[in-house]
């Protein structure tokens, strides 16, 4: 035991005020974020108005919308950290990626069980293979390629360049499940924003309050709610790392 | 002095052909695998008539993105096994010329294989295939397959997994090709090419330029060592 605390901690060595205050910083954003999205439970539960053709399940939308939003956001990062990764080679891009891939993930879960206790009540049933749904669960499944293609290689540097490579194909799904209720015109699923398709089922109307809620909820799960977790999920990676290097360093001895 | 781009191509589809003419291993064991797949899809699916015309297409395409993936692991893992991808990185040649070198070699085989597949699904399901835009279709499907698996398998030969992850990774990205080529196989065969305002041919044209230019850009990544 005497041994291993008298160990030269190089990586923590990284001043430790400097980390203290990204912790500070963090857990604020943390707090910041828990309130938004209390708020915005509280316009989605109370202040937008009961839909008048699908009473109080219609609610559970502008969560599922805004969900669907962050794991965009949240995939994004994996490309915009995969091209980096590549081009500098420096880890910190690729633990983006991979916090990217994950917290994406988990809000896709969310906008898909959201959509589907919607659907029970609207469509009759819980799972329809409408194309969009199909599409939502083959990208959900892509994502979970991408961490078991991880698991599969253990050289690390081979492993960060071929998430890199396929973190960045991925992205591809995401694209087709935003566009098909475009191309594919036999979807039941409703489009938002702009025309539906004619046999959309359960689209509804914009009234102020209701694209207030939306806007809102869409805002904060597609800027805090995404950014917050990723930053959790990197900074648990980098304490990860260090209890490896640490390990290592130990065995050694 | 480098090789020139071309030549490096040719040379590497003369080995991938050559090999193939004295083995028979990747295009015996893929039209094998498709033969059995064709079989067992009108057994499982119990198909009457009307069921055979509307699910044949699907039929077709299922077989052939299977067929490819055990191609694909096949025609990778030998570069690995017998040091040829070594051999070929430290030779001085471009690394996306043993990338289309590679993707040339492997369509020709899956293209091989999807060219016996039509007679015969012909002759069994009673529903001619053998239509020059039906033939098109094949061709354009299995490019586009055939560009995504090359990077792919390059990628998952190098991993501990090996054969099964090649599936896994490859069936969700080319999800869309696999759509579109459905559709556009569809429509040919029920004599109703233009369903609609969207062509199908045309999107899976597309999905061909977007695999090619981000196979192009990536290759580089997953071969150096």
């Amino acid at each position: 035991m005497s041994a291993v605390q008298n160990l030269p901690l190089q990586t923590a060595e990284v001043s430790g005020s400097e980390t203290h205050i990204r912790t500070r910083i963090l857990q604020g954003l943390t707090v910041i974020t828990v309130v938004l999205v209390a708020i915005g439970v509280y316009l989605a539960l109370g202040y937008a108005p009961t839909e008048a053709a699908q009473g109080e399940v219609q609610r559970l939308f502008y969560l599922h919308l805004a969900a669907f939003a962050g794991a965009f956001i949240a995939f994004s990062a994996t490309v915009v950290g995969g091209v980096i990764y590549l081009r500098t080679r420096a880890v910190k891009w690729d633990t983006l990626a991979l916090a990217g891939v994950e917290v994406g993930l988990v809000l896709a879960l969310i906008n898909l069980i959201t959509g589907m206790v919607w659907a029970r009540p609207i469509w009759n049933t819980w799972w329809t293979w409408d194309p969009r749904l199909t599409s939502e669960a083959i990208m959900i499944l892509t994502y979970a390629a991408y961490l078991m293609l991880r698991n599969g290689i253990e050289n690390p540097e081979q492993r960060r360049r071929f998430a890199s490579v396929y973190g960045i194909l991925a992205m591809t799904t995401v694209l087709a499940t935003l566009l098909i209720t475009r191309i594919r015109p036999d979807t039941i699923h409703p489009v938002v924003i702009g025309p539906s398709p004619q046999n959309a089922e359960g689209g509804f109307e914009m009234t102020q309050r209701i694209s207030t809620t939306i806007g809102i909820n869409s805002a904060i799960w597609s800027i805090f709610v995404p950014i917050t977790l990723i930053w959790w999920r990197i900074r648990l990676e980098n304490m990860a790392e260090r209890v490896r290097a640490l390990k290592a360093q130990v065995i050694e001895r | 002095m480098k090789t020139p781009f071309l030549r490096t191509v040719l040379s590497i589809v003369q080995k991938d052909l050559r090999g193939e003419l004295r083995s028979r291993e990747l295009v015996g064991s893929m039209g094998l695998f498709a033969l059995l797949s064709i079989l067992v899809f009108s057994f499982a699916l119990e198909l009457d008539r009307v069921a055979r015309e509307e699910a044949i297409s699907g039929v077709l395409w299922v077989t052939v993105i299977y067929a490819s993936t055990i191609g694909l692991n096949r025609s990778m893992a030998m570069e690995r096994e017998h040091g040829n991808l070594d051999g070929m990185l430290m030779a001085p040649i471009d690394r996306t010329a043993i990338f289309f070198g590679k993707l040339v070699g492997n369509l020709v085989f899956t293209l091989v294989v999807g060219f016996i597949l039509l007679p015969v699904m012909t002759a069994l399901y009673n529903k001619s295939l053998l239509d020059p835009i039906v033939i098109s279709l094949l061709g354009l499907g299995t490019l586009g397959f055939a560009t995504v698996g090359t990077l792919l398998a390059t990628m998952t030969v190098q991993t501990r997994a090996r054969e099964s992850l090649l599936p896994i990774v490859m069936l969700p990205i080319t999800l869309p090709m696999m759509l579109a080529a459905v559709r556009a196989t569809t429509a040919t065969l029920s004599g109703t090419p233009d369903d609609g305002s969207i062509s199908w041919p045309a999107i899976l044209v597309v999905l061909d330029v977007i695999y090619l230019v981000a196979s192009f850009l990536l290759f580089e990544y997953v071969v150096e060592e």
